[in-house]
């Protein structure tokens, strides 16, 4: 296992070395201690690695990740897992502003809450929040899904996309062109295989309710001025 | 009566000309306020309100075409261990794939990568075109992050992260419909044909304190490789700048109002922003000030058309400068040849900006295959390159004039003002006084 204490070698050090194929190839276990609230933390890696992060990480961590499992064993700053295109990011605890922003693939899991904007622009990723989220989440969403175990608040979903959003708790309120939609067989399929994935046993596909785009604002039209 | 006597004695409003009384019989008609491209085309103060005072008796010129005049720029020089060498200081701006069509993005890459500069991407991602045409790319980091990727950013050659332009600062982008066509679609996550609005703020940071941490994000994903740019619309460009240079910025873009766009409202084009003349001058102060003028290089664009336009802008202290409109031109962008088309499509030949419609005769800002292939990326690029020739060339005889051996060598010193205007942003004399407004006297 590689091991990185970060309040002896710098994060420039650290993901110098993620991304260097052949310290990649030779071990995939990597440890990280103190990080301290760092920023920029385990970002840009593209190896099939195993990154444990024992502490609380700044904005940032795991950015634009592919392929990578990235464990985050405290709590995150704002954009962890930004723009990820596959691979699994998992907080243990809470996660700040804009976790999973336009990420186009992977699996973020968050076993805390998340704070506002959660999914902003997301495009493919999926992501788990095993607690609440706040306002703006899955604003212009686009693709993927965000599934809330717990309370979503104001202005889910505003300016929707093709995302699907799935909350079991209540929302406060739902933004432009985000309505309930009924769950399907395929819905709840689809729900209870992120779950598993998220290996979240508390509750089932069955308590959660669907929310999606209207699509009445795809196109400009001037019969939707209320709404510009 | 006849036609000419006519008119003779019509008088047309100052308040209500024809294209005002036309706008707001369309508005009432359409309920929809318009949208379009190319840039402002109102009058505003600009480089051609400044003149060069040549060498005379206290300065001596050079010999055209046989003292050099060197015309390379080096841009990234403050922290990427790969700055960006350019052989002249003219680059294209960025334009995106779906606003322009792949054969033109082509076109762009090859004109520029023939004279030794740079291209840049836009919204909606790189296509493999465009980067296997260009030698030299700039990736643009836009709100919207259509097509952002990992493996993209490691192919640049530089990163520019765009906070503004000047067609429209402060708004984001849109593209209508009718050019989302399947390829842009699946570049954009989003479904073929919706209108497409690209977002006016990054979706996970906000403000320069932000900023400068994901700039440092994206240094450590390309592990500090590649120039970061930040690009502004021409607004508080003094602070801008300031800000900009606090954020980590290798190289600052300032956009003036005059720059163009591919869809944005009238009103955004017409009446945000502030014209490139003044916007020079407020950088290179922030610059100045802070000790990093040359250090943190300046690349300013909007309404940039000829030689002198870039001499002009260098000589107020930019490194380089970026053509957008122009080179779309050069491609063949409002040609006469096409008249008969544009005016089945209600314009002329140099008035054609119905950008955001797909349906450009010439094939350059356009979806449509048909369209599209009557455009040949060979030709285009053979075109853009010797526009960028003669735009050197230009810049060239007029630092000679001014007895300088680099273009980068132009001064403030070496122009005065034709309006009182122009002597206040550009903070040069008007011409014939020592009278600089805002400087000294008045």
């Amino acid at each position: 296992m590689n091991e990185f204490n970060l309040d002896q070698t710098s994060v420039r050090e650290l993901n110098a070395a993620l991304h260097n194929p052949d310290l990649a190839v030779n071990e995939s276990s990597w440890k990280i201690t103190n990080s301290k609230g760092r920023h920029a933390v385990a970002v840009g890696i593209d190896a099939t690695l195993d990154v444990q992060i024992n502490g609380h990480v700044g904005y940032y961590c795991a950015g634009m990740n592919k392929k990578a499992l990235v464990t985050i064993n405290g709590h995150c700053g704002a954009g962890v897992a930004e723009n990820m295109m596959s691979g699994t990011v998992r907080v243990k605890g809470n996660a700040s502003q804009y976790a999973g922003a336009t990420a186009h693939g992977g699996l973020l899991v968050i076993d805390g809450d998340a704070s506002s904007r959660c999914g902003i622009s997301m495009k493919g990723i999926n992501i788990v929040v095993k607690g609440n989220v706040g306002h703006m989440s899955a604003f212009m969403a686009q693709k993927g899904c965000l599934v809330v175990c717990g309370d979503a608040g104001d202005a889910l979903g505003d300016s929707l996309y093709e995302a699907r959003l799935y909350v079991r708790g209540k929302v406060a309120s739902l933004g432009a062109d985000c309505i309930e939609k009924p769950m399907q067989e395929e819905h709840r399929a689809e729900l209870q295989a992120l779950l598993d994935e998220a290996e979240i046993t508390e509750c089932s596909a069955n308590e959660f309710r669907r929310y999606g785009s209207a699509r009445k604002l795809y196109n400009f039209t001037i019969d939707n001025v209320g709404a510009y | 009566m006849s036609e000419e006597n006519f008119n003779s004695w019509l008088k047309e409003s100052a308040t209500f000309p024809r294209h005002v009384i036309a706008e707001i019989q369309r508005a009432a008609k359409t309920g929809l306020y318009d949208i379009r491209g190319y840039g402002a085309k109102r009058h505003v103060p600009s480089f051609d309100d400044l003149l060069f005072l040549g060498a005379s008796m206290s300065r001596y010129p050079l010999e055209g075409y046989r003292e050099k005049c060197e015309t390379n720029v080096t841009i990234g020089t403050r922290f990427a261990k790969k700055p960006i060498e350019l052989d002249i200081p003219i680059t294209i701006a960025g334009m995106s794939f779906g606003a322009l069509s792949a054969q033109a993005k082509e076109a762009l890459g090859r004109g520029a990568s023939e004279v030794g500069t740079s291209t840049t991407t836009g919204d909606g991602g790189m296509t493999p075109e465009e980067r296997g045409h260009s030698s030299k790319l700039i990736y643009q980091l836009l709100p919207s992050r259509y097509g952002m990727n990992p493996d993209d950013l490691r192919k640049a050659d530089a990163i520019e992260v765009v906070i503004g332009q000047g067609a429209k600062p402060g708004g984001g982008g849109m593209l209508l419909g009718q050019k989302i066509s399947e390829r842009v679609a699946d570049m954009r996550d989003l479904p073929q044909g919706i209108d497409q609005r690209s977002a006016c703020r990054h979706p996970d940071w906000t403000g320069p304190d932000d900023l400068e941490i994901k700039i440092l994000e994206l240094r450590e994903i390309t592990d500090w490789q590649k120039p970061i740019y930040i690009k502004v619309g021409a607004t508080r460009t003094y602070y801008d700048t300031k800000l900009a240079v606090k954020a980590g910025a290798d190289a600052i873009v300032v956009d003036g109002m005059q720059g163009g766009t591919a869809a944005t409202q009238d009103v955004f084009i017409e009446h945000v922003g502030i014209p490139i003349l003044p916007a020079v001058r407020l950088a290179v102060e922030a610059l100045t000030e802070m000790d990093m003028h040359r250090k943190v290089q300046l690349i300013v664009s909007g309404g940039i058309r000829s030689g002198a336009d870039v001499a002009k802008a260098l000589a107020l202290g930019a490194d380089a400068v970026a053509i957008g409109v122009a080179a779309l031109i050069a491609l063949g962008d409002n040609s006469p040849e096409h008249e008969n088309e544009y005016r089945n499509l209600g314009t002329s030949a140099g008035y054609y900006d119905d950008y955001q419609d797909g349906k450009d005769p010439a094939g350059i800002t356009t979806q449509d295959d048909q369209l599209a292939k009557r455009f040949d990326p060979v030709q285009g690029g053979r075109k853009l390159a010797n526009y960028l020739r003669v735009l050197t060339l230009e810049t060239q005889t007029l630092a000679r004039a001014c007895g300088k051996n680099h273009v980068h060598n132009l001064e403030p010193e070496d122009m005065v003002a034709l309006t009182l205007e122009a002597a206040a942003m550009a903070k040069v004399p008007l011409a014939g006084t020592n009278w600089i407004p805002g400087i000294n006297g008045m």
